[in-house]
């Protein structure tokens, strides 16, 4: 970082690691290795599962069956099914929507919001500054689950509040990272030629400071969605998440604890289902950081 | 210069802690219900309610009710459970040590097995040991608590039923508790570890103790691992409050009391002051971490205390 380049050169060098930088090229990149390749083929194949549920689970995942209940996996219920004779693979291929929907809009949210507050907080700084600065450090401090927790009691249990509530306990850290990479960022020579040439203030913030700092924001994303499917599940665990009989991998789970001695399977496969979830997003996000080249970035910060 | 910078240190807790005061206050009164719903019994008339309402307070406005709850927290009172209708302090009391003894232990055993498997991973270069180690590592960041719970509690106390299954009894109803909050710790920690001491030994200094001819023990122990240890120490710190607060999902499958099964229970019958009770007891938890990281942080690296003073 600190070797002297032409200024040009690190001009361009900047200008790729843009937005420009998340196109197929450095995506392509990351599936090059192995563990990419198979990180990333898992991650598009349940995104696929979860479109296409309806055309792909064996059975509807509200049908009941009470002569059937708490089998255990065979045939013609693979996974087994639970005390109500619901087909468990069929939940689990439904509850990939329900999961993978809240976790990914919640975070869109998260990212919005926090690149909007870290955008303007590391532009502006001044008293605005600190005072984002100490909000997001309190709530930084606090365990996920605990700030989720507490604004689902706010606004009430419900798939909505879930997803406030996932987007709510993230915004701390996009703030902070896109702050950080702004702050950064506003000591760059081209940043100085920007305003010396007379741009104005929201030129040099959108066309200039955002889209550098998107790239980082962007992978952290990615990986706050692994977060975001556990905490969705956490919360279902308690009740508090999707309601029945709308599918979902922490409902299900949570609905199986009576079970647990009868029927383990039924939470034993979507809690697997979210663990492989969660690790695919993991190294997927880990060779995306490396095919950016941004771990520096994200140390930083 | 150290006294100096935990002083300060201990003066920015001041602004801290009243943010924290107003933002705990604003919450418990943003929740939706009244808990002097729960209190009515059928057929009380409204003069009743009224009479309740303006008991415990509820009908003053929020500027001087934040004023009185500050007023009597320094008088150590914490103020009246409404549904419990015993002292907040008194139900603290009696949670708060399950969640410290579950805490410490959880805190103990990730920092020990934590570190070690981190030094063990950056140390022997055995390719079949760091693999291991790093999918743990993955593993233990990823893996949902309440899940992990679960499961042990499946194996270890239903099919071998060498633990029972729920409740606060004898020493070995903890294990499987502290195992399911260790675990993500172990993974936290080592991961840090690994991470710093390889960072560490990128460094020049450390070619030349290795040009001095000092064993790789030596440089390990003497040199790198202070090194390293910066960023574990402040890790640890963090993660103080974030295992009294993580342990709420495990208190909670294991039927165990402590703070986080009565924040959960409190949350659900809108008992405002033990809410606010428990929240404070998690933050004061979460400043006393920042706090201790920060001053070890400053006793072990000089620049962290000549940068902010």
């Amino acid at each position: 970082m600190t070797a002297t380049i032409s200024p040009l050169g690190r001009f361009a060098r900047i200008k790729n690691r843009s937005l420009g930088a998340l196109s197929r090229t450095s995506v392509g990149r990351a599936f090059s290795s192995w563990i990419g390749k198979i990180a990333g083929g898992f991650i598009i194949l349940l995104v696929l599962t979860a479109i296409f549920a309806p055309w792909i689970a064996p059975f509807d995942y509200a049908a009941q069956d009470l002569m059937n209940g708490n089998q255990p996996p065979g045939w013609p219920h693979l996974l087994g099914t639970d005390e109500f004779g619901r087909d468990v693979l069929s939940r689990v291929i439904y509850g990939a929507r329900t999961s993978l929907s809240v976790s990914a809009t919640a975070i869109a949210i998260s990212i919005t919001a926090g690149m909007t507050l870290g955008a303007a907080a590391g532009y502006f700084g001044g008293l605005f500054e600190r005072v984002v600065m100490t909000i997001v450090d309190l709530t930084w401090s606090f365990p996920d689950i605990l700030i989720a927790l507490i604004f689902v009691a706010i606004i009430g249990p419900g798939l909505t509040s879930t997803t406030f509530a996932i987007a709510i306990a993230y915004l701390a850290q996009f703030t902070r990272l896109t702050r950080a990479q702004i702050v950064r960022l506003k000591r760059e020579t081209f940043i100085e030629a920007t305003i010396n040439l007379g741009a104005k203030p929201h030129h040099i913030l959108f066309r200039h400071l955002l889209p550098n700092a998107i790239a980082p924001v962007i992978v952290v994303g990615m990986l706050a969605i692994g977060d975001g499917i556990v905490l969705e599940a956490t919360l279902g665990f308690f009740g508090l998440g999707a309601q029945p009989p709308t599918p979902s991998w922490g409902a299900m789970m949570s609905s199986g604890t009576a079970q647990l001695f009868l029927s383990p399977w039924v939470i034993i496969f979507p809690g697997v289902v979210v663990a492989v979830t969660v690790i695919a997003v993991n190294l997927f996000g880990d060779e995306l950081i490396s095919a950016l080249d941004i771990r520096e970035r994200l140390r930083g910060s | 210069m150290l006294l100096r910078y935990t002083f300060q240190r201990l003066l920015m807790l001041i602004p801290v802690s009243i943010s924290i005061s107003i933002v705990i206050f604003m919450i418990v009164h943003l929740l939706p219900g009244d808990p002097i719903d729960n209190l009515l019994r059928i057929g009380s008339s409204p003069e009743d309610r009224e009479a309740l309402v303006a008991r415990y307070g509820l009908d003053r406005s929020l500027f001087v009710q934040y004023f009185t709850w500050i007023g009597n927290l320094f008088q150590g009172d914490f103020g009246q459970a409404i549904v419990l209708r015993r002292p907040v302090i008194d139900l603290i009391g009696q949670n708060l040590p399950y969640s410290l003894v579950l805490g410490g232990l959880a805190f103990a055993f990730s920092s020990i097995v934590g570190m070690s498997l981190g030094i063990i991973s950056s140390v022997v270069r055995n390719p079949i040991i760091d693999r291991l180690v790093r999918g743990f590592i993955l593993l233990g960041s990823t893996v949902p608590g309440f899940w992990l719970a679960l499961l042990l509690i499946l194996f270890f106390a239903v099919n071998l039923r060498w633990f029972p299954v729920s409740g606060a009894g004898g020493w070995d109803s903890l294990v499987l508790p502290v195992l399911t909050i260790g675990f993500g710790g172990v993974a936290l920690v080592a991961r840090v570890t690994r991470v710093a001491l390889m960072d560490a030994r990128r460094e020049d200094f450390v070619m030349l103790l290795h040009a001095k001819g000092l064993s790789h023990n030596t440089i390990l122990f003497r040199h790198l691992m202070p090194h390293a240890l910066l960023p574990v120490v402040t890790i640890l710190a963090l993660r103080i409050g974030w295992i009294l607060g993580g342990a709420v999902t495990v208190e909670f499958v294991f039927g165990r009391p402590g703070l986080g099964s009565l924040l959960i229970r409190a949350l659900g019958q809108r008992d405002y002051p033990v809410v606010q009770g428990c929240l404070l007891m998690l933050a004061l938890a979460v400043m006393l971490g920042t706090l201790i990281g920060d001053i070890a942080q400053a006793a072990m690296d000089p620049r962290v205390r000549e940068a902010k003073t």
